[in-house]
């Protein structure tokens, strides 16, 4: 007996939905044979990542407070992505939101009346993610640079940037030494409403809610989808494929900028070292394993989040390196791109006796 | 026969699965040294995928190959090279930036880590005399036309020693005299003992160019004859199972106003070279125009500035009495105009999305798909429907992706939707290029009923039938300029193909009617 794969006569709805499950059980057996390198059980591991991260209501709440930055920006990669337009640039358009954010509760304030910072705050900082993220789409549309390199690029501008402000001309004087500006007014913060968890998760979901919809029920969703599976025709269909790039892009990078918001104005309440926990490149992760739907990644995001916490808490516990959360989510990467074959393709079992089979390369042709 | 000649090759019971389908069921072929074997049959009929087991790109899951008697095992082109089996595929598998004897060369084990060039040039110049196929060894693939790359795709499988050469539809893309001169060369080397197999859907050219034809329908056999024994309406009905009308029943045009007019429109090519110098082009309402020429010498630009896909540099076109000149896509097809492109897969479908998705992305603009700013699904679905059933789209469900639809099905699904958004300019790039005889009917017959209501069509082929059947009016093109301009029914392929030579109509007409030798169709 043999196994080839064979096509599928119709892409499976049941692959997609499994494929990620399936993806995350496999990773679990992966890291759980890393566990054992270390010597740890990693039944026990995973029992208390789980109870670090869902298993009382405050481990929850820092469970939402990690997972509302990876809502907005893995909302924001899902956007460019559906393009196939490769936004690996969210830590810098997080990042640079950031900045904006503190430059505005920090420098505005005292011109603007209290009720309107924090909407300034916002606006401002939405719009400075969007510019980061609109250098690479420009690019792109106008000279066909590869928006890979760029993304990833501008990151490290964005985060040495701030880094040389919170250094350096913002540094609190009166931080003993500590790498941050000073706190912001209190009308700049973004009120929270259980633990540190933040209104940010509210807005997340809104948005998420209305870019479900935005994608799946509108004739701008639709010249999305259009452009990322097949640029050319879409053209010939009368469709503005750079302006709809550029558009998607300056959202995308709106709601990374947004994360970035959220993280100064409800968390840090200053722009300080440690603003992003690589919530940008996670973010990818959260796109991909949500399968580009913006509702599935909102879940994706707590889960994601639940990783990063519980890895925390296996450290603190049990004195396991904390990374061992970032570990899963990666492995998750790995058995996801393999599995995703499984939406096209099927497993055959054929009988060699009789016949020799070779995967086809090809559709039948005459 | 075969008792005073062995064939050179046979496949016995060959049978070939695809996911769903049977691409060959134990398909039986002779082939005998010094023999044209003519495979004809309708797009799906398997007479690729036999050849491609044959040249050792697909492997066979039933069945046996022997060569000269001896059985034989095919797994790579290499293997089908060593037993001097060579095929030119329909797609020219030759490196652009690289000269004729560079490819020719490529990929060959014999070739020393710095190969001799200038000994390979010789040799190949040997060859080329020999058989006629003139070539420069030096020049690049880029730089040739469709007709001479093809030549350098026989002379490389001669210079790699093939007994027996496999055409994979080689006249496709040659002018009827390019396809008298390949017909030259085939009978040169079938006249050394040289044998060949030539894929066709075209009858015409069994009768030409084969000693034996046989016949594949549906992935069988259905017949195998002597070709001087057999004639073309014997043969359509042999591969379609039923008679084919050749003519599309359709009544005289009535032309009325300019719908479309190019006015000395000059173009470039994706290289920067002149494609269009000032061509001159007028659709009016009630006609269809049809575009011949060999393919490259402007068509594509042609229909690309038409729809707004390429830069006009110099000239005007106007659609519907509006200057429409360098306009966006978008406000062309909203000035009326509906494009079939000629690639449909890469510019007329996204495979990956429904077919029903499909069918409205044109119609996701208008209201009744979209209301209140959202689309609405199960009006989509409603109109996909509708079209699916009046185009008689063969597709599993409407939610189908449109990359598991055949080619024709794909067409139909392009053309239900351009049809459906036309709004008085028909523009149709090779329409039924690689679809099978019930397909293209259906293609063609839409084609005529949008010029009866009232639409202007102009229709882009390489297909002579096709342009003579179903378009009133044959403009010809070369080097990016109209040669002439002939009623259909008066145009004759003889006469078209001097024209499409780059001869101008007034020549033409002078030496055809010297030389006095019609082809035919």
């Amino acid at each position: 007996m043999q196994l080839v794969f064979e096509k599928r006569k119709s892409v499976s709805r049941r692959a997609i939905v499994l494929v990620p499950i399936l993806s995350f059980l496999v990773s679990l057996i992966l890291t759980g044979f890393l566990l054992l390198i270390f010597n740890a059980n990693p039944f026990r591991t995973f029992a208390a990542m789980f109870v670090g991260a869902f298993g009382s209501w405050s481990n929850f709440t820092e469970t939402l407070v990690k997972a509302i930055p990876l809502m907005f920006t893995g909302l924001g990669v899902t956007i460019a992505f559906k393009l196939r337009f490769w936004n690996i640039g969210a830590e810098g358009q997080l990042t640079f939101g950031g900045v904006a954010a503190a430059w505005v509760a920090l420098f505005w304030s005292p011109f603007l009346p209290d009720w309107s910072l924090l909407p300034m705050v916002m606006l401002v900082g939405m719009m400075a993610g969007a510019a980061w993220a609109g250098i690479p789409a420009l690019l792109k549309t106008q000279l066909n640079v590869d928006e890979t390199l760029v993304t990833l690029m501008l990151n490290y501008v964005a985060i040495l940037f701030a880094e040389g402000l919170y250094y350096g001309a913002w540094r609190d004087p009166e931080g003993y030494g500590f790498p941050g500006t000073k706190q912001f007014p209190e009308a700049a913060w973004l009120p929270r409403f259980a633990g540190r968890a933040h209104v940010g998760l509210f807005i997340a979901i809104g948005i998420g809610l209305v870019l479900w919809v935005a994608m799946n029920r509108t004739k701008w969703g639709f010249e999305l989808n259009m452009i990322g599976k097949n640029k050319k025709a879409a053209r010939c269909l009368g469709v503005n494929v750079k302006r709809n790039i550029v558009v998607a892009l300056l959202i995308s990078g709106a709601l990374s900028g947004l994360a970035g918001v959220s993280e100064v104005t409800a968390i840090s309440h200053r722009l300080q070292q440690g603003l992003s926990m690589g919530y940008g490149y996670t973010a990818i992760i959260v796109a991909w394993l949500s399968q580009l739907n913006p509702i599935a990644g909102l879940f994706v995001a707590v889960l994601m989040a639940g990783l990063l916490v519980g890895g925390d808490q296996v450290q603190m516990m049990m004195g396991l390196p904390a990374a061992m959360g970032l570990v899963l989510q990666g492995m998750i990467l790995f058995p996801m791109l393999a599995g995703s074959l499984f939406t096209e393709y099927r497993i055959k079992r054929i009988n060699p006796k009789n016949s020799r089979v070779l995967p086809s390369e090809g559709e039948v042709s005459s | 026969m075969e008792t005073e000649k062995k064939p050179i090759l046979e496949m016995r019971g060959i049978t070939k699965r695809f996911p769903g389908v049977v691409a060959n069921d134990h398909v039986d072929l002779e082939l005998f040294s010094g023999e044209v074997l003519a495979l004809l049959g309708e797009n799906g009929a398997g007479k690729s995928s036999l050849m491609n087991v044959l040249a050792g790109l697909y492997r066979p899951d039933e069945g046996a190959i022997f060569i000269r008697g001896e059985k034989v095992q095919i797994d790579s082109p290499r293997d089908a090279m060593s037993l001097g089996i060579g095929m030119v595929h329909q797609n020219f598998m030759l490196v652009d930036t690289m000269t004729v004897a560079e490819n020719i060369v490529l990929g060959l084990k014999s070739i020393k880590p710095i190969p001799d060039m200038r000994k390979i040039s010789a040799r190949i110049r040997e060859i080329s005399e020999h058989y006629n196929l003139q070539v420069d060894p030096g020049a690049y693939i880029w730089q040739l036309s469709v007709g001479e790359q093809q030549r350098v795709e026989i002379l490389k499988q001669i210079y790699r020693g093939a007994e027996i050469l496999i055409l994979d539809e080689p006249t496709a893309v040659l002018t009827p005299q390019e396809a008298e001169e390949l017909n030259k060369i085939l009978h040169q080397m079938t006249g050394e003992g040289k044998s060949a197999i030539f894929i066709t859907h075209k009858m015409e050219e069994v009768i030409d160019f084969s000693d034996w034809v046989r016949v594949l329908q549906l992935g069988k056999l259905v017949t195998v004859k002597r070709t001087s024994e057999t004639n073309p309406q014997e043969l359509a009905r042999l591969m379609v199972g039923r008679d084919v009308l050749f003519r599309i029943d359709k009544t005289p045009a009535e032309p009325k106003e300019v719908i479309l007019e190019l006015e000395d429109v000059e173009a470039n090519d994706e290289k920067g070279l002149p494609a269009l110098r000032g061509l001159n082009l007028r659709v009016r309402r009630g006609e269809i125009v049809g575009i011949a020429g060999v393919a490259g010498n402007g068509q594509r630009e042609l229909t690309e500035v038409i729809t707004g896909l390429h830069k006009v540099l110099g000239g005007r076109i106007q659609i519907n009495g509006k200057d429409m000149t360098n306009s966006s896509p978008l406000s062309i097809i909203r000035a009326g105009v509906s494009h079939i492109p000629s690639d449909r897969i890469a510019m007329g479908v996204v495979g990956d999305m429904s077919v029903a998705n499909n069918l409205v992305m044109k119609g996701y603009r208008r209201t009744p798909i979209t209301h209140s700013g959202l689309l609405d699904p199960r009006r989509i679905l409603e109109f996909a429907r509708k079209m699916i059933d009046v185009f008689k789209i063969s597709t599993p469900t409407p939610g189908t992706h449109v990359k598991f639809l055949s080619g024709g099905n794909i067409q139909k699904t392009i053309l239900a939707r351009e049809i459906d958004s036309c709004g008085g300019v028909l523009i149709a790039a090779y329409p039924s290029r690689g679809l099978d005889v019930g397909a293209t009917e259906a293609v063609r017959k839409e084609m005529v009923k949008q010029r009866d209501r009232g639409s202007g069509v102009l229709l882009v082929s390489e297909d002579l039938d096709e342009l003579l059947s179903v378009a009133d009016k044959i403009v010809v093109m070369f080097e990016g300029q109209v040669m002439g301009e002939l009623d259909s029914s008066e145009a004759d392929v003889g006469m078209l193909g001097l024209m499409m030579a780059g001869v101008h109509k007034e020549k033409a007409e002078k030496e055809y009617s010297g030389s006095n030798h019609a082809t035919g169709v």
